[in-house]
């Protein structure tokens, strides 16, 4: 299948590896890749502080690009970030033209391993991994895209690899964007208690598809200089040691 | 520290001030550890809770699109069952109503009954500054009471509050022995109300649902304070917010499995006291007198607007308070308002002003947590989204944005660097070089002093974590050399 990856302003910039990796999996999937260098950012910072208009700037940008693509699909390896593509509807608000538009294009929009599992119809990649790792339920891919099992079926089919529950690993990680920035000791405090239950997971790894929250994990274990790792999906995926 | 009489417009300060404060944070831990287990635990003997759910929503959204009718509907079988109807435009409105009525009958005290909407409008201070002494009489009002505090929970207004803390409360305000006996706090409590249930002429409570088809109110409690606050006295007031009516009596089904389960975790609360006008006969109980009053206080303002509407369908159960991470962290003081947590960040601005609450809207991360246990499924998260974009942008309700200039400034620049892609790559290559400055093994560490003050944000946001720094090589960058 011809896929259109969307890499992610932040996997661009700050994981690329997640970004080659996402490429590695969607390959071995048996899908054909391609990359327009015009994209940047899906306008989510924009829209989540309120900002419509300057978030309908990145929408019209996104639908243009992705419209002179032919690929079925859209691939995002962010639940947060395809969440929003869901939402361009929303700052379209009286333009029924732009809506339309911003429908279509939505509707072959998916996270990564939602993809994989729904589209696909695939849970086993060949991935080779080792130790233990466990799930952090990112929230918009799970209470927007609903993606709940299909990272769990993949993690499980991964040779080597030891799957643990984390309890609470559907409560929020407290990145929310502007919110870490507008309130970086609640969201310091959110995160506190996530990073409690990662370590009594006793997984060494903690997992993911969105880079952001991984971010706000990985800023914190690193300052606790704990020895969990922080992985995104698409990277135990590729793996193959 | 006491976060008590925080206003809205200092949330980030209270909210400081709250995560610097242990005891309220060892006091808040049971909240996630009891409420939200209990909920769990109790909408799985409630059958289909996904059906349930949509079928109140259902209910609410037609009693709120035809919500003129209903209220008609209510007011007219309400009068015929001997109860007299009062409208109040806003809160000081609803207080002079009240004040009235407790004077036509001489009395310099009141009993009340736990009511969102009496805290609403500030009704104990209304009657205190007319002389009027009001008795909270459910246990946790009571005790906040006793402390000269305001809830901080719409179900459980004591919850920041520890055993410890109530107990030397009741040491200082009620003269008692020192003790942690849980069971000696309560009758001591019981003992002293009861007495003043015996004096009160006049009782006030609030109204969770007020039925149309019948003129009924329902109020739900646990503790038999309303039961005893309606009942024994001979004048009974109760304030009822306009969206509190439900078309029939057949409703209350759906609505009684729901909200104890959403809120406490109950199956039924231990007392449903439904109240349909005045006794008829001497020797029946209830009072001689039943007074509603219909409270408007900027409800109807929400709506006129189809997605701000929704934000009327609650019905207090406290889920989304129990849910919230924010919430969970700082507790109901910092929002500075009656209704705090992910429905008071969405209805405190409506109530109040936008310019007032504007820190409010931001105060989530969004997370949908809210959305997903609230019974009447109310999409917070989009109500959130509405309002930041009204203080971002303006609307009409506040023609003027209330936005920061600051904030807005870089979102455009955001806009306009990041949307084309050869301006977003040389902004990432500025921010490499820039990055030296900070970076130390490819991260960024606690920053402080000068480039703390000149970034804001990234001073705060590293004091407890560090940051990520850009790639020697993007993406894109890796993508050219894969396809080469
Ligand atoms: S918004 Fe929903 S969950 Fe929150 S108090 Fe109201 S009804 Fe309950």
């Amino acid at each position: 299948m011809k896929v259109a990856l969307f890499v992610t302003c932040l996997v661009d910039q700050l994981c690329p590896n997640v970004g080659m990796a996402t490429v590695e999996v969607l390959e071995r999937a048996g899908c054909d890749v391609t990359f327009d260098e015009r994209q940047t950012c899906c306008g989510q910072p924009a829209f989540n502080t309120g900002y419509r208009k300057e978030a309908r700037k990145f929408a019209e940008r996104f639908i243009e690009i992705f419209e002179t693509s032919d690929a079925e699909a859209i691939v995002i390896p962010s639940g947060s970030c395809t969440s929003m593509v869901k939402h361009f509807h929303e700052v379209f608000e009286g333009d029924a033209e732009w809506r339309e538009r911003a429908d279509r294009i939505a509707a072959k929009t998916h996270e990564l391993s939602s993809f994989l599992v729904n589209v696909l119809d695939v849970d086993e990649v060949g991935a080779i991994s080792n130790g233990k790792a466990t799930w952090h339920d990112a929230c918009h891919g799970l209470r927007d895209l609903g993606v709940h099992d299909e990272p769990r079926r993949l993690l499980n089919k991964v040779d080597g690899l030891e799957f643990v529950e984390m309890e609470n690993a559907d409560v929020c990680c407290g990145f929310g964007g502007t919110f870490s920035v507008k309130f970086p000791e609640i969201s310091a405090g959110i995160l506190d208690n996530k990073i409690e239950m990662i370590e009594k997971s006793g997984a060494d790894t903690v997992v993911a598809c969105d880079a952001s929250c991984l971010m706000q994990i990985a800023g914190r274990l690193s300052r606790i200089s704990s020895r969990v790792q922080v992985k995104h999906i698409a990277e135990i995926l590729a793996s193959q040691e | 520290m006491s976060t008590t009489h925080a206003t809205s417009e200092t949330f980030d300060r209270n909210a400081r001030a709250a995560l610097a404060d242990p005891v309220l944070h060892g006091a808040l831990r049971n909240l996630a550890d009891s409420f939200v287990v209990r909920r769990r635990n109790a909408i799985a003997s409630a059958g289909d809770w996904e059906d349930l759910r949509e079928r109140a929503r259902s209910i609410k959204d037609e009693t709120l699109l035809h919500l003129d009718e209903y209220l008609e509907r209510f007011t007219e079988n309400a009068e015929k069952a001997g109860s007299t109807i009062h409208w109040a435009r806003d809160g000081k409105e609803a207080c002079e109503i009240v004040l009235g009525l407790v004077r036509a009958q001489n009395a310099n005290m009141v009993v009340k009954a736990k009511s969102m909407a009496g805290e609403e409008i500030h009704l104990n201070e209304a009657l205190e500054a007319a002389g009027i002494e009001p008795v909270e009489t459910d246990l946790g009002e009571w005790i906040i009471q006793l402390a000269g505090e305001t809830p901080s929970h719409i179900v459980v207004p004591a919850i920041h509050k520890t055993k410890q803390q109530i107990a030397d409360l009741f040491v200082e305000k009620v003269g008692i022995e020192k003790t942690d006996n849980v069971d000696v706090l309560t009758q001591t409590a019981r003992r002293i109300l009861r007495q003043r249930f015996a004096e009160a002429q006049v009782g006030i409570s609030g109204v969770n649902f007020g039925v149309a088809e019948t003129g009924t109110i329902l109020i739900l409690e646990n503790e038999g304070n309303i039961r005893l606050t309606t009942s024994l006295t001979k004048t009974h007031i109760a304030v009822m917010g306009i969206e509190k009516v439900i078309p029939k009596f057949a409703d209350l089904d759906v609505f009684l499995k729901l909200l104890p389960r959403s809120g406490t975790g109950q199956r039924l609360t231990a007392y449903q006291s439904l109240i349909t006008g005045v006794k008829n006969n001497a020797d029946d109980i209830g009072p001689d007198e039943l007074h509603i009053v219909m409270l408007d206080n900027g409800r109807s303002r929400m709506l006129a607007h189809p997605l701000t509407r929704q934000s009327l369908a609650c019905i207090r159960c406290g889920a989304c308070l129990n849910a919230c991470p924010v919430y969970q962290q700082i507790g109901g003081h910092a929002y500075g308002s009656v209704y705090p947590g992910p429905i008071g960040a969405v209805i405190t601005p409506q109530l109040f002003g936008l310019s007032k609450a504007k820190q409010l809207p931001y105060a989530s991360s969004l997370c949908g947590a809210c959305r997903e246990v609230c019974p009447v499924k109310i999409d917070i998260p989009a109500l959130l989204l509405h309002l930041r974009s009204e203080i971002a942008e303006g609307s009409t309700r506040e023609s003027q944005p209330t936005r920061k200039l600051g904030e807005s400034i870089a979102f455009r620049m955001y806009s306009r660097i990041w949307s084309r892609s050869g301006t977003y790559a040389l902004s990432i290559r500025a921010a490499r070089l820039a990055q030296r400055f900070v970076a130390r093994n490819g991260k960024i560490g606690k920053v402080s002093g000068m480039l703390a003050l000149l970034v804001p944000p990234l001073g705060a946001w590293t004091e407890r974590r560090d940051a990520p720094v850009v790639a020697p090589k993007s993406f894109r960058e890796m993508w050219r050399e894969k396809k080469k």
